[in-house]
């Protein structure tokens, strides 16, 4: 149990002193995840509102589908795109496996499933008086679906703020396809794994509180957006 | 619902926020890929040399010698073998005999060239339950197989059970006791397949107070966190020889071959030879690696 005391402690320090490979490694992480959950959200957030504001045959299952993968393991992920990216895999010439940008690909595949279903579960709070209003105002059918993002905003960010997560908190895809290289494409969560694996229990203690540190601070910033 | 203006003006302010947000994660995103322009050497290692700590060694002397990124990415032999055969990687370095002549037969690698070797042991609890100190190896494990049987709460053993290097030896001294290895694995609960790298697999022994072949390095990286003490050393059939091998150019084009021969000339280098031979003996009072320079120990 004083494992995780020391570790609290560990981080204290780690954080004060500004330790250099910590430093790097958080930096990555924010990185990583940060662009992964954004781009993921430029797509996944227009297309979820297409998904939900027009009627086809299959859209039923089609959600069912998106709200299965919300449980998609992450080596499985990482499996699929080191099939997919590896040299004599299909994508293999843009040669970018074990870089950062695997793994930003990664993440994102991981947290569409999560922002398109929970933006279709967000519009569905919107009461649909709300559309026919807008609609009856004079409002394009983009017009009308911007202004019902608007009120459902709270949910739509909370969507962002729990693909970005996801997206932080793995580590199947960071390890598989990013190869917990030093200096490259180590983060936070590879880092806790390894230094698990040595023994280094305190400091993998400590890198985790880093990391939900990281994650309270990036949701101060998205809470206040949602709050808008 | 809140005035419809102050709304509008207020997202936009939050749209603003956003997408300056996006802006400078592609910024840092995309000055993290100019780095990706220096060139980089992808060399694929087992976990029993990357634990012991040698990689870390000898990475900053080779980057700064032939002005290079070393990638070193450690996984068990049977994966570093696999991203070889796809060239994801341009070097690897492993420790199973058999599998890289066999690599190279297929036409993957260039050429096999050890560098170093050290001796597996095999590290048990100091009580040493089984009574197999002072055994050659052979022995050790059919005693182990006996005892493990008769005792499993007193006498266990730990393999790696993932197709490494070390796995490979471990099996291989099975087969030269006569014992089909399916059977080992099922011989009974005194038998614990692991599946993890050798450093955390120790890790495992030490916790369960049980049996296990190691790699010298490794061990003695990790000793003290173990509860573990060496119990055979000798014998010829642990040897353990570390090779270097380039990917064949000829079966993927676009490895980079220049590079590796670098890097074999590096670790075969007389200074780095030297350098590998001094490795660990002021920290852990022994030599971790003994220098063999590009011919077959012993």
């Amino acid at each position: 149990m004083t494992e995780i005391w020391q570790g609290f402690i560990k981080a204290i320090e780690l954080i004060i002193s500004l330790d250099p490979e910590v430093v790097e490694i958080a930096a990555r992480s924010l990185q990583i995840s940060l662009t992964s959950a954004l781009l993921a959200s430029l797509i996944c957030i227009p297309i979820g509102s297409l998904i939900h504001f027009h009627h086809f045959p299959g859209k039923r299952i089609l959600i069912n589908v998106i709200q299965t993968f919300f449980s998609v393991p992450t080596v499985v992920i990482g499996l699929f795109v080191f099939v997919l990216f590896s040299r004599v895999g299909p994508i293999g010439g843009v040669n970018i496996m074990f870089t950062p940008t695997i793994m930003v690909i990664g993440q994102m595949i991981l947290v569409t499933p999560i922002l398109l279903g929970l933006t279709i579960s967000a519009l569905s709070g919107v009461d649909k008086a709300i559309r026919d209003t807008a609609l009856s105002l004079g409002a394009s059918d983009f017009q009308a679906i911007v202004v019902i993002l608007r009120e459902a905003r709270y949910a739509v960010v909370a969507a962002v703020i729990m693909g970005f997560g996801r997206a932080i908190s793995e580590v199947g895809i960071a390890i598989m396809i990013g190869g917990n290289i030093k200096g490259f494409t180590r983060v936070i969560t590879t880092a806790i794994a390894l230094e698990t694996q040595k023994g280094e229990l305190e400091l993998a203690i400590a890198l985790g509180i880093i990391l939900l540190s990281l994650a309270f601070i990036v949701n101060v910033v998205l809470i206040k957006i949602q709050q808008r | 619902m809140t005035s419809n203006l102050n709304c509008k003006r207020q997202s936009v302010k939050s749209r603003l926020v956003s997408s300056l947000v996006v802006v400078i994660m592609l910024i840092s995103l995309g000055g993290g890929m100019v780095g990706c322009s220096a060139e980089r050497l992808r060399v694929a290692t087992t976990t029993s040399l990357y634990d012991t700590g040698l990689w870390g060694y000898l990475e900053p002397k080779f980057e700064k010698e032939y002005r290079v990124e070393l990638d070193i990415i450690y996984a068990g032999t049977g994966i570093a073998l696999e991203w070889g055969r796809r060239g994801d990687v341009d070097v690897i370095v492993v420790h199973s005999k058999a599998r890289e002549l066999q690599f190279i037969a297929e036409g993957y690698g260039v050429k096999r060239v050890p560098f170093a070797y050290n001796y597996f042991f095999i590290v048990g609890p100091a009580a040493d339950p089984a009574g197999i100190k002072g055994m050659n190896p052979e022995e050790a494990f059919k005693r182990l197989m006996e005892e493990g049987k008769k005792n499993p709460g007193q006498v266990q053993f730990v393999s790696r059970g993932d197709d490494s290097g070390t796995h490979q030896k471990e099996k291989a001294i099975w087969k030269s006791v006569g014992y089909d290895y399916e059977a080992v694995q099922k011989s009974g609960v005194w038998y614990i397949e692991a599946g993890r790298g050798m450093g955390p697999t120790l890790l495992m022994a030490s916790e369960k107070q049980a049996y296990i072949l190691s790699d010298l390095g490794t061990f003695l990286a990790y000793k003290g966190k173990l509860d573990l003490v060496p119990i055979i050393d000798k014998g010829n059939i642990l040897l353990n020889i570390y090779s270097v091998i380039a990917i064949n150019p000829e079966k993927h084009p676009k490895t980079k071959i220049e590079m590796a021969n670098n890097l074999i000339n590096f670790l075969t280098s007389p200074e780095i030879q030297k350098l590998i031979g001094n490795y660990g003996v002021k920290e852990y009072g022994r030599q971790l690696f003994t220098p063999c320079a590009g011919t077959e120990p012993k």
